[in-house]
């Protein structure tokens, strides 16, 4: 029985994240309803668990640190068949940085109890900086093997994985308990079924806060961050563009024709 | 008294004994930072065979070289370089540690980071020097650019890909100190390299290939991924994609544009059904025409581009790739 933790994050819709921008007045952020939703790449870190859970039996506890609307998206995992479901809620908590982020996710993994290993996605689509996984690892003290694209080989407290290269893999052994970030090559995620939804509708979701992981509030949210935005700016774009107009034939002439007098093919 | 600055800290990567680009570029960028800090440059350089390496990196601008070469380096080990570097940052007090967005980059940074408990940012696409000294990391978000500081801890990191800053000209009179790396009797064995597999990437290499046509998440679905591929293929381009599209699964991770994938300076760029995200945007470095289609009138993308075309995407790039078809058989 493999005990398992599957780290995931709520983010802004990516098909929608783009209406959070910048004002070029005022440089702060505008304010959108964008709903949150799971990020795209922890569904593959959530399938890797269930995989595991159909393949060895498993117990899969699912961690997620955000505001309490990101509560649905532990409902979400619950609902694909985690067993447990925690949400690190606490208005300390807010505005950290991937360290403070991992320092925090590493207190819950560690209450929720023994664990042989943690699954991330690679990165979130909205901070994208790969950082929390192997952050995560060094405040657990154990090894991480990040950008997992698939799984060799499950000895006994060891397993072999290919760690995805630009041009091919590097193929690693780890020792367990481990953290492993994943890619999207290495599975594809089931889709919620109802049954599913019916069953994780009775699960309990625990909210835990900085006095129930016992920690000093200085180490959470922002002020954990080493790192703070400074300044915002808008950029300016130096092209001014023309719109090619006319029929669907017309403008596709027009544009080969431009590209031609350009030079450019 | 003011204090002297701590050294401005590259760590270089090599691939097979070459040095890679992006870490001259870096080399480049700390030499600049380092020149105004009143600091010196110093790189560390792990692997196996590389007596012969530091003179280049002299030669890009680092004034000493701590030189690991060793067997048992000659694949990245995460545990074993990690404690290296992490020894020698404690030992050297780095004011700023620079590492390319690499496959390795990418997963040593934040292992080095947390170990130095300091911060990290990540994909940075401009690092200058503000006040009193602080790095200013430049990274795209929400439409535009943000300015992320480390002001208490230190060192100050940051990773960069490669094509953010030029190569420099190698100046091969420069010369500097180099100082051997043990490798510590008792190595860390709980995550090991057992093998590393290259592959032959398939078509145009994005990064130096004169026509660059993107994909994004208004391309729709997979046949008209087959659609943008097509387009890319009959200008004899390369085919690069937004997040979305990897994320989508039309596209390789491996041919994404952007602040955390390739770096591209084509002749011509096509966006085909992509907003103009700046996380996308700033990876189109200095290209000469760009031309996007997109059927928003409102998409930011029309803003960036030369030329724009509003349609559907799924419409258009079939009678365009008709039109330059023609255009070549004339």
């Amino acid at each position: 029985m493999l005990d398992i933790v599957v780290c995931v994050k709520a983010v802004p819709d990516p098909k929608e994240a783009d209406k959070i921008r910048i004002d070029p007045v005022t440089k702060t952020l505008t304010r959108a309803d964008v709903p949150l939703v799971l990020n795209p790449l922890d569904k593959h870190a959530m399938e890797a668990a269930l995989q595991l859970k159909e393949r060895f039996d498993a117990h899969i506890a699912v961690l997620s640190m955000g505001p309490p609307e990101a509560g649905k998206i532990v409902r979400e995992c619950l609902a694909l068949g985690a067993d447990q479901g925690v949400l690190l809620c606490d208005r300390a908590f807010a505005g950290a940085d991937a360290y403070a982020t991992a320092y925090t996710l590493a207190k819950g993994i560690e209450k929720i109890g023994p664990y042989d290993v943690v699954f991330c996605g690679m990165a979130s689509s909205d901070g994208s900086t790969e950082w929390v996984g192997p952050e995560l690892a060094t405040f657990l003290g154990v090894p991480v093997v990040t950008r997992v694209k698939e799984m060799v080989e499950f000895g006994e407290g060891w397993w072999k994985v290919k760690a995805s290269l630009e041009d091919g893999y590097r193929l690693v052994r780890v020792k367990l308990p481990a953290v492993l970030t994943v890619t999207r090559e290495l599975n594809t995620p089931r889709t919620l079924s109802f049954s599913g939804i019916i069953k994780a509708r009775k699960k309990e979701i625990r909210e835990w806060g900085v006095s129930d992981l016992g920690v000093p509030s200085d180490l959470v949210g922002l002020k954990g961050s080493p790192t703070i935005v400074s300044s915002m700016t808008t950029r300016e774009s130096k092209r001014e563009v023309e719109i090619i107009g006319g029929t669907r034939e017309e403008k596709a002439e027009r544009l080969v024709q431009r590209l031609v007098e350009a030079g450019v093919i | 008294m003011e204090n002297t600055p701590g050294p401005v800290w590259v760590i270089a990567e090599q691939i097979d004994g070459r040095i890679l680009t992006v870490s001259l570029q870096l080399i480049g960028q700390a030499r600049k930072l380092a020149y105004e800090l009143g600091a010196s440059v110093e790189v560390v350089l792990l692997g196996d065979e590389l007596d012969e390496h530091p003179q280049q990196l002299f030669a890009a601008g680092a004034d000493r070289v701590y030189l690991g070469s060793d067997p048992r380096l000659a694949f990245y080990q995460p545990e074993l370089y990690t404690e290296i570097i992490v020894k020698l940052a404690q030992e050297r007090q780095p004011e700023m540690v620079l590492i390319g967005s690499t496959d390795v980059g990418r997963e040593l940074a934040p292992l080095v980071a947390a170990r130095l408990e300091t911060g990290l940012t990540a994909h940075c696409i401009d690092l200058a020097l503000g006040e009193n000294g602080i790095l200013e990391q430049i990274v795209p978000a929400y439409g535009g650019l943000i300015s992320i500081i480390c002001p208490e801890k230190r060192p100050q990191m940051a990773t960069v890909a490669r094509g953010v800053f030029p190569t420099p000209e190698l100046d091969e009179s420069r010369a500097g100190e180099v100082i051997l790396l043990d490798v510590p009797d008792e190595l860390p064995r709980r995550v090991q390299t057992l093998e590393i597999v290259r592959e032959e990437p398939e078509g145009v290499p994005l990064e130096s290939a004169p026509i660059v046509v993107a994909g994004g998440a208004g391309v729709g679905d997979l046949e008209g991924w087959r659609q943008i591929a097509e387009l890319a293929k009959v200008l004899n381009g390369a085919l690069g994609c937004t997040r979305p599209a990897v994320d989508e699964g039309w596209a390789g991770m491996e041919t994404m544009i952007g602040q955390s994938g390739k770096m591209v300076s084509p002749e011509l760029y096509i966006g085909v059904g992509l907003s103009g995200e700046q996380q996308h945007m700033v990876g189109i470095v200095g290209a000469k025409v760009m031309v996007a289609i997109n059927n928003d009138p409102h998409a930011p993308i029309f803003e960036q581009v030369d030329y724009g075309i509003i349609d559907d995407c799924r419409e258009f790039v079939p009678v365009l790739i008709d039109k330059i078809r023609e255009y070549q058989a004339m």
